[in-house]
C-alpha cells in the first residue's frame, strides 16, 4: 500500500503538495484546538501585547490572552462557519441550478433573473444591508453568507446541468417516467460532480475571506468568541505602536486561502485533463 | 449604421435603469426581512414601549410595506434619502462629501492601476512563458487570497510606523491642498491597487492571447512584422473591448473594496459611514449607501457593455 501511495504522491505537483500539507495542518489544528492549545480561549495569562517568547510562542493579545491559543480556537470558528456556509450555498445553489436546468420554462427564467438581480449588488454591500437588521449570531452569518454565495453555485451548476440534460441517458430516464428527484440526484449530479468539486475550494476560500472581512468590520463573529478576522480587529491598535500581533491572524487567513487555492487549482487541472483524455 | 448602435445602447441603458429599480426594491426588502419588529430590534430589548411606538411612527412602520417603499423611492428620485435615525441629520447632505472622498480614492487607485495593468499584461504576452509571465500568474494567485486588511496593516506597519513615510490614518478634509490629499491617500490607494492589479493583468493577458491566436495575427507575423508591432497594430485594437470589460469589472470591484480599506485607514468616505451605521442599525442610512454602491456598480457594468458595443467593428459596419 505504501509503495503505491508513494508513487501517487510523487505525481502531485509541488505546489499542490504544499497546499495539501498546509490545509491539512489547519484542519488538524481546528479539530483538536481544545487539546493542543496551551491556554484557554478567554484566559488572561500575561501582560498586554507581550512579544514572542517560549512561554507564549506568538505573544499575547490586546487583553493579555495567549495569541497561539486564540489562533487555534479561531481556526475552529472561522473554518466551521465558512464550511457550513459553503455547504449551504452548495446544496441550495446546485439543487436549484439542476432543477432550473431540468424543469426549464418559467421556473428557469424566474430563478435565473432573480439570481441576476442578486448578483447585480456587490455581495459585501448586500450582506451589510441585511446584517443591519438581523441579529449578529453564527446562524444568521451562515444563512446570509450561504444564500448570497449560492448565486455563484447556481450559475455554474445550471450551466453544467443544461449540457447534461440534453444527453440521451437523461432523455431515457425521463421517458422511463423517473421522478424529478431521481433525475437530479441519480442522473445529473454524478456527472456534474467534478467541476463542482473544483469550485468547492474556491467558494470555501471566498467564505473565509467574506467572514473575515465581516468580523474585521465588527459585524461577524462577536467577542469574546475568537475568529481570525475579529482578532485582526482586536489587535489592530497595536500596529501603531509597532506591535505586529494583528498581522498574525491576517497572515493565517492568507496562508489558508493560498493553500486551498493551490489544491483547487490542481483539482481543476486534473479534472480538465481527465476530460481531455476521454474526448 | 448609427441607428443600430444607438438602439443597442439605448436598450442597454433602459435595461440598466430597470435593474436599478429592481435593486432598490431588493435593498428595501432586505431591510424588512426580520421576523418581528424592526423598531424593537433597532432599540434593543431594554427599550421602553413608548420609545418603540415613537420609533415605529417615525419610521412610518404603521403603513404597509409597499406604501413605505414608494415613499422612500419617491424621496430617492428627488435626491432626498431621508434623515438618519442616530444623528437626526439629512442623509443626502452628510453623504455628498463622503461620496466624493470615496470616488477620489477609488479613481486615484484606478488611475495608476489601469495603465500599469495593461502595460504589464502586454509585457506578459510579449514574453509569454517567461519570468514576467510566471511572476504575474503567481501574483494573481496571491492577490485573490490576500484579504485587504492584511496588505493594509503590513503597509502601515512598515511605511507608516517603522519608516514613517506616510500617515497611518488618512485624514482628508475640505480645502486641504491637493498634494497633501494625495499624500494622505497613498497607502489606501496602494492597497486597492494591489488588490486589483494582478487580476486585471491576468485578464488583460488572457484577452490579448485570445486575439493572438487568430488567423490575421498569424498573417501579420508571417509578413515579417516585429512582435511588438503585431501586438500594437493588430492584436491590441481588437482586444480593446475585452480589456475595457476587464477594467470596468475591476473598477466595480474597487468600489466594493473601498469599504474595508476605508475602515483600515479611518478614511472619511462612504464605506466607513456604511459600516458605522450598520453597527448602529441605522436603517435609512444603510439603505441609502447600499443603493448608491449598487448604482455605481451597475453603472460601471453598463459602461463596460456600451464600450464593447461601440468598439465592436462588426456592429459599426453592419452588413
Amino acid at each position: 500500500m505504501t509503495a503505491v501511495t508513494l508513487r501517487y504522491v510523487r505525481t502531485i505537483p509541488l505546489g499542490a503538495l504544499i497546499g495539501l500539507t498546509l490545509t491539512g495542518l489547519f484542519v488538524v489544528s481546528a479539530l483538536f484546538a481544545p487539546w493542543i492549545a496551551p491556554h484557554g480561549n478567554g484566559e488572561i495569562v500575561g501582560d498586554v501585547w507581550e512579544p514572542l517568547s517560549w512561554a507564549h510562542w506568538l505573544g499575547t493579545d490586546n487583553l493579555g490572552r495567549d495569541l497561539l491559543s486564540r489562533m487555534l480556537y479561531g481556526a475552529r470558528t472561522t473554518m466551521v462557519i465558512a464550511a457550513l456556509a459553503t455547504t449551504l450555498s452548495f446544496s441550495l445553489g446546485s439543487i436549484l441550478g439542476f432543477t432550473a436546468a431540468v424543469v426549464g420554462s418559467w421556473f428557469d427564467t424566474l430563478m435565473s433573473r432573480f439570481v441576476d438581480l442578486l448578483m447585480s449588488i456587490p455581495t459585501l454591500i448586500f450582506g451589510l444591508v441585511v446584517l443591519s437588521v438581523l441579529p449578529s449570531n453564527p446562524v444568521t452569518l451562515i444563512m446570509v453568507m450561504g444564500i448570497l454565495d449560492s448565486t455563484r453555485v447556481y450559475r455554474l451548476s445550471r450551466a453544467v446541468a443544461v449540457d447534461i440534460n440534453a444527453m440521451d441517458f437523461v432523455e431515457a430516464a425521463k421517458l422511463r417516467g423517473e421522478s424529478l428527484g431521481w433525475i437530479i440526484f441519480c442522473e445529473i449530479l454524478p456527472n456534474a460532480l467534478s467541476p463542482l468539486v473544483a469550485e468547492l475550494g474556491l467558494r470555501f476560500i471566498f467564505s473565509v475571506l467574506f467572514l473575515s472581512a465581516l468580523s474585521f468590520l465588527g459585524l461577524g463573529v462577536q467577542p469574546p468568541e475568537a475568529d481570525w478576522g475579529g482578532m485582526v480587529k482586536e489587535n489592530k491598535d497595536g500596529i501603531i505602536f509597532g506591535i505586529p500581533a494583528a498581522l498574525i491572524p491576517a497572515a493565517a487567513i492568507t496562508t489558508l486561502s493560498i493553500s486551498v487555492n493551490l489544491v483547487a487549482d490542481w483539482v481543476l487541472t486534473r479534472t480538465a485533463s481527465l476530460k481531455g483524455g476521454r474526448e | 449604421m448609427n441607428s443600430a448602435i444607438l438602439t443597442l445602447v439605448a436598450q442597454r441603458i433602459a435595461l440598466g435603469i430597470l435593474l436599478l429599480f429592481a435593486v432598490s426594491a431588493l435593498i428595501f426588502v432586505g431591510t424588512q426581512i426580520l421576523p418581528g419588529d424592526v423598531a424593537q430590534s433597532i432599540l434593543g430589548q431594554a427599550a421602553t414601549p413608548e420609545a418603540v411606538v415613537n420609533l415605529r411612527r417615525e419610521l412610518g412602520l404603521n403603513d404597509p410595506a409597499t406604501v413605505r417603499y414608494f415613499h422612500w423611492l419617491g424621496g430617492v428620485l428627488t435626491g432626498d434619502f431621508g434623515t438618519a435615525l442616530t444623528s437626526r441629520q439629512e442623509i443626502t447632505a452628510t453623504l455628498m462629501p463622503r461620496l466624493w472622498n470615496t470616488l477620489f480614492l477609488a479613481f486615484s487607485a484606478a488611475a495608476v492601476a489601469v495603465p500599469l495593468a495593461i502595460l504589464l499584461g502586454l509585457l506578459a504576452v510579449r514574453y509569454q512563458g517567461g519570468l514576467v509571465d510566471k511572476t504575474i500568474s503567481g501574483l494573481a494567485l496571491a492577490s485573490t487570497s490576500l484579504p485587504e486588511f492584511f496588505i493594509g496593516y503590513v503597509l502601515i506597519f512598515f511605511f507608516a510606523v517603522n519608516l514613517q513615510w506616510f500617515p497611518s490614518i488618512s485624514t482628508v478634509y475640505d480645502g486641504m491642498p491637493f498634494f497633501d490629499k494625495l499624500k494622505a491617500i497613498v497607502l489606501p490607494a496602494t492597497v486597492l491597487l494591489l488588490a486589483v492589479l494582478a487580476h486585471m493583468m491576468r485578464m488583460t493577458r488572457a484577452a490579448i492571447l485570445n486575439v493572438m491566436q487568430s488567423a490575421y495575427v498569424e498573417t501579420a507575423e508571417l509578413k515579417g512584422l516585429s512582435a511588438f508591432n503585431v501586438i500594437r497594430k493588430h492584436a491590441f485594437p481588437n482586444a480593446i473591448a475585452p480589456i475595457i470589460n476587464v477594467v470596468m469589472l475591476n473598477l466595480a470591484y474597487l468600489i466594493v473594496g473601498v469599504v474595508v480599506v476605508e475602515v483600515i485607514f479611518v478614511y472619511p468616505g462612504m464605506g466607513q459611514y456604511l459600516v458605522d451605521h450598520v453597527t448602529k442599525r441605522d436603517v435609512p442610512v444603510v439603505q441609502a449607501i447600499g443603493l448608491i454602491f449598487a448604482a455605481v456598480y451597475i453603472g460601471l457594468n453598463i459602461v463596460a457593455d456600451i464600450a464593447s458595443i461601440l468598439t465592436n467593428p462588426r456592429l459599426r459596419h453592419p452588413k
